[in-house]
């Protein structure tokens, strides 16, 4: 970025933090509630399969006025398993 | 057919709410329209002042409701225009002394009476509000293009939602073209992405509006009000014309100032 020093222009920091802001009063779910929520389900999953935890993504993304839950969740492959 | 009831919320206080009501009220009303406003917010009564009414009242809301007067009695005709009325709230009661079930008989009487009802709901989601939304047809969201009034406009649609009164259409009032240019304020179309609504007016920020309720005198009045004219395309847009929305940006350049543009 070439205006490395200049702060982010006032209005995209208002329009960032009223998608995470809304996103959380829609759901009505706190991010520490969130948190406990990715814990929850990554315990389930890895009881199945074997996942990467770090590379775990959990997060609500906005579609129109409805919210919805979405993860990424990678999975150990079967040769690095192997291999590892 | 009676009257379409259309209710203005916007969850935040000061976002200019009874301005928006005085000035759709004229601006039907000065196409012909028979329109009654009604101000929801009892106890802190302002509509009267804006549209330059305040002398003029005998009778409010909650004396209709409690049967001390007929409802024209209650109906304080305007100064300048023959068929705008305002119901006016109490002053000296609470919100406790009207319910939604009272909204909705009033408003039943009133669809007979005229073509337009509009409420000017207080600030707030409780039980001042769930009154004014009570009756209404259709609810328009009122918001400023700041972090708050965005923040609480997306609550009130949240709960018309929840409560199934329809998705709700969206004005945008006190926009500041020159600050939106400089990216130091949400554009209309931040706004429209965030609260994911339909959009049925964009209100620039506008020094005449404050003069306007000064003497009681909506700008929707003074045919040269930049606020006015989006006002006006506003109630042509409730009744169902295809109006486009109007450049802000003219005006503001000086360039345009020096080619006489305004």
């Amino acid at each position: 970025m070439f205006n490395f020093f200049k702060p982010k222009k006032s209005a995209a920091s208002a329009k960032e933090r009223l998608q995470l802001v809304l996103i959380h009063d829609r759901t009505d779910l706190t991010p520490a509630e969130l948190d406990a929520l990715k814990d929850d389900l990554l315990d389930v999953i890895s009881k199945h399969v074997d996942i990467q935890p770090d590379e775990v993504r959990i997060g609500l993304e906005r579609d129109g006025r409805s919210q919805r839950l979405v993860a990424d969740i990678p999975l150990r492959s079967i040769s690095r398993r192997r291999g590892g | 057919m009676g009257a379409q009831v259309i209710t203005i919320a916007s969850g935040k206080g000061g976002v200019g709410k009874t301005t928006a009501v005085a000035n759709l009220a004229v601006a039907l009303a000065a196409d012909g329209a028979r329109v009654a406003c009604i101000d929801g917010d009892i106890g802190l009564r302002n509509l009267d002042v804006v549209m330059g009414l305040e002398n003029r009242i005998v009778y409010d809301v909650v004396d209709v409701i409690e049967g001390r007067c007929r409802l024209r009695q209650a109906m304080i005709r305007d100064k300048r225009l023959p068929e705008l009325y305002l119901i006016p709230a109490a002053q000296t009661r609470d919100k406790s002394a009207v319910t939604p079930s009272d909204m909705i008989r009033l408003c039943n009487e009133l669809r007979a009476e005229v073509d337009w009802v509009i409420i000017d709901s207080p600030a707030g989601i409780e039980r001042g509000f769930k009154n004014s939304i009570a009756a209404a047809d259709r609810v328009i969201i009122l918001t400023n293009p700041e972090v708050s009034a965005v923040r609480d406009a997306d609550r009130v649609i949240g709960i018309l939602e929840a409560e199934e009164k329809g998705t709700p259409t969206l004005i945008i009032n006190r926009l500041n073209p020159v600050m939106v240019k400089q990216h130091d304020m949400l554009s209309a179309d931040d706004v429209l992405d965030l609260l994911a609504i339909k959009l049925i007016g964009i209100v620039p920020e506008d020094e005449g509006v404050i003069v306007g309720s000064n003497r009681g005198n909506p700008v929707a009045l003074d045919p040269k009000s930049r606020a006015g004219q989006a006002f006006r395309n506003i109630a042509k847009r409730l009744k169902g014309e295809t109006v486009p929305f109007m450049d802000l940006e003219a005006g503001t350049s000086l360039w345009s100032r020096l080619m006489g543009r305004k």
